[in-house]
């Protein structure tokens, strides 16, 4: 849509931009928190702590924009619900971004002690949450409400991961009490991983709602079973409750 | 020209000319120095001399302007019967002809620069002077799935070092060279140059027209296999330097001891001894398998021609392997189609690549099962060429390989399990072999296992072209 007075155009162009440049960050941020896990590499991990600065300042300048457009603007419709996409995508970002930095602060605290066995799984689930991440920001670049939707449907797949992890992870730690430490750390991570696929569902959810102009209605499929969790292996008994699933 | 129009046209260009004269008779009717009448009829006959006159130029005038306006909208010659009027529209034809070659000259140099930009194999962008996309060749639509023109580079192209380098080389004109790294789906490496475009015109601020002149070029070189390389090698290495060391070092510790404490204990030595063999033919084995993977990967571009017969070999192999297999009291059934044609292979690495198999086979299959070959014809599979190929599968009953190992299961030293691999005397390069063995024939493995039933490892041949 042609906008008459062309500086609103650029303005909303700009702020498209900022929330690109922060996906971007938050996607080196993840993957360079994943290395640093996986290679022990503490320089890398402090760099992702300090990097997280950047994130949260593009975020203030999000607001700042989107709240000067909504003012001085009032704009309708599209317009309207690209301003306050914009609004909600750059919280869930800056939110991606903190975990980020919190798995690269256990990555630091992990290259002190010996190598988990769980190592390869968080590093399989650290690959799904960079490759949702990738496709909603995608989703979002090319206004695309089915790649938005094909994102929403997969997060799945990591709360799967993270049951599968969680369980590994009890399994070693009920072996080896010296295994416990690093254990707890990588179920951490895992949390933190599992995190981040929920926000980046809320992306989805959100670039879906700008483009199509009407919300999801269906609920996301809320696969995280570790809360009815009493041992390894153990199933949620008869008489327990379902988990959830609207 | 509606002739009421240009009767009109005619009228006020003849009342404009005879203005004064009609003024003159004006005032001589008036001062009475002439009747009205005749005042009025001299005034009308000027009029009317006027517009005969003025006929003749009035429509070569209207001529040349319409003349003129088509011309402006066609090619086509016009003609016009006036002999000046001639000149004046040849000379615009002309100058519209020039100008259609110029820009016919113009466009067809600019479809080359397109043609040449879309050719190259790298990913190219085309960055203004804000940054945003004016051009991007196929190779880079393909790899980052945009249009030809895209906004914001952001829009396309997310990693920061890339951005704030893009920005940089926009602002101070430094050509800059940043590495890329990509984590899904697939992992990649790309070094990204952006350097900025020489002689675009203009030192001070660039007319609107200039918006879209293409300040930088970013191009996106491809150093997955470059990196993929260094890292196998460094891996390899390490590993089978760790593979070596760790018999080496259990032989110092025997030596040692031997040399020490058992100096004097002929059945302590006896029993060292043995265990110093076993680890002496760990090595061997090791070596050899080494050997044997480098002597294959030097001739592995070259694929064999002579033809073999598989059913032959398969059956020898089998009762090589017999004895093995007894001790663990596995069977190994060879089943083989009656018309087997043959493959160009090379039939000392075929036999290697089905013993291999076998060895995993009976070394992680249940003991007390049986363990089948089976040489069939069957349709080629995707992505090997020919139309058929003859399929060797090895069928074992063991605990099966979970999912996530299979796309690994042929990378060098890699072991599902390595304690129980080892203790079972596996190098961990049978596969490795098996995999370079049936790349040298062009042939492609397949691996299915179920966890819990057991795995089928499937070399398929190409057969020789009739």
């Amino acid at each position: 849509m042609e906008h008459t007075v062309k500086s609103f155009d650029e303005q909303l162009r700009r702020l498209n931009e900022i929330i690109l440049r922060m996906g971007g960050l938050a996607e080196a941020a993840l993957s360079s928190a994943m290395q640093a896990v996986n290679k022990r590499d503490v320089d890398l991990a402090a760099e992702i702590v300090k990097d997280d600065a950047k994130i949260d300042e593009l975020n203030r300048d999000v607001d700042e924009l989107a709240v000067r457009l909504l003012a001085l603007r009032q704009p309708m419709a599209n317009d309207l619900r690209e301003i306050v996409a914009a609004l909600r995508i750059s919280a869930d970002i800056e939110r991606i971004g903190d975990y980020a930095a919190n798995i690269a602060k256990r990555a630091i605290a992990m290259a002190e002690m010996r190598p988990s066995r769980a190592l390869p799984g968080i590093a399989r689930m650290g690959r799904l949450a960079q490759r949702l991440i990738k496709e909603v920001l995608d989703s979002y670049a090319e206004k695309n409400a089915d790649k938005a939707m094909v994102v929403w449907a997969r997060d799945e797949e990591i709360d799967d991961a993270y049951n599968s992890l969680f369980r590994e992870t009890l399994t070693y730690m009920m072996e080896d009490a010296r295994a416990i430490t690093p254990s707890t750390h990588i179920l951490f991570i895992a949390k933190n991983i599992e995190r981040i696929g929920d926000h980046a569902t809320n992306i989805a959810e959100t670039v879906y709602f700008m483009v199509k102009g009407r919300p999801l209605k269906e609920s996301r499929p809320k696969g995280d079973l570790s809360a009815f969790l009493t041992q390894p292996g153990a199933q949620p008994a008869a008489g327990e409750p379902e988990p959830p699933r609207e | 020209m509606s002739r009421a129009v240009s009767l009109a046209r005619l009228l006020i260009a003849a009342l404009a000319l005879g203005s004064l004269g009609l003024l003159a008779l004006f005032v001589l009717a008036v001062a009475k120095a002439m009747p009205w009448t005749a005042a009025i009829a001299v005034a009308v006959a000027l009029i009317a001399g006027l517009m005969w006159r003025l006929r003749r130029p009035m429509r070569e005038a209207v001529a040349v302007a319409a003349a003129a306006e088509r011309l402006a909208e066609s090619d086509a010659a016009e003609t016009v019967r006036t002999p000046e009027i001639i000149e004046i529209a040849a000379g615009l034809a002309r100058a519209r002809a020039s100008f259609r070659e110029h820009a016919e000259a113009l466009a067809r140099r600019a479809a080359v620069a397109e043609g040449i930009l879309d050719a190259l194999p790298d990913p190219v962008l085309l960055l203004d002077r804000d940054r945003r996309v004016v051009r991007a060749n196929s190779a880079a639509r393909e790899l980052l799935g945009i249009g030809a023109t895209a906004g914001d580079l952001a829009g396309c192209l997310r990693a920061p070092p890339v951005l704030e380098a893009a920005r940089a080389v926009l602002a101070d004109g430094k050509p800059r060279d940043v590495a890329w790294r990509v984590d899904v789906p697939i992992e990649r490496h790309f070094g990204v140059l952006i350097t900025p475009v020489a002689g675009v015109p203009g030192t001070g601020e660039p007319g609107a027209g200039e918006r879209n002149a293409p300040r930088a070029v970013v191009r996106l070189v491809d150093l997955t296999a470059v990196k993929r390389a260094d890292e196998m090698r460094a891996d390899f290495a390490a590993n089978a330097s760790h593979e070596l060391k760790t018999p080496l070092a259990a032989l110092i510790g025997f030596i040692e001891t031997l040399r020490g404490p058992a100096r004097d204990d002929p059945a302590a030595q006896q029993r060292f001894l043995g265990l110093m063999a076993a680890q002496a033919e760990r090595m061997t084995r090791l070596v050899n398998d080494l050997l044997a993977l480098s002597s294959i990967e030097l001739v592995e571009h070259a694929p064999p021609t002579a033809p073999v017969a598989l059913a032959p070999i398969a059956r020898n192999v089998a009762q090589a392997l017999e004895i093995p297999a007894k001790a663990r009291n596995m069977k190994i059934v060879v089943t083989a189609a009656d018309a087997l044609p043959p493959v160009p292979g090379d039939a000392e690495q075929l036999a290697q690549l089905i013993q291999n198999l076998l060895d995993n086979a009976i070394k992680y299959g249940a003991a007390g099962t049986e363990v089948a070959v089976r040489l069939a014809v069957t349709a080629a599979p995707a992505g090997m060429a020919g139309a058929q190929a003859v399929a060797v599968g090895v069928t074992d009953r063991g605990e099966g390989i979970p999912p996530e190992h299979l796309p690994r299961l042929t990378e060098r030293f890699y072991r599902v399990d390595s304690a129980r691999s080892r203790e079972a005397g596996g190098t961990g390069l049978g596969l490795a072999i098996v995999k370079h063995i049936v790349t040298r024939h062009r042939g492609m493995l397949k691996i299915d296992s179920t966890v819990g039933q057991g795995s089928t490892f499937t070399a398929y041949l190409p057969v020789a072209a009739k």
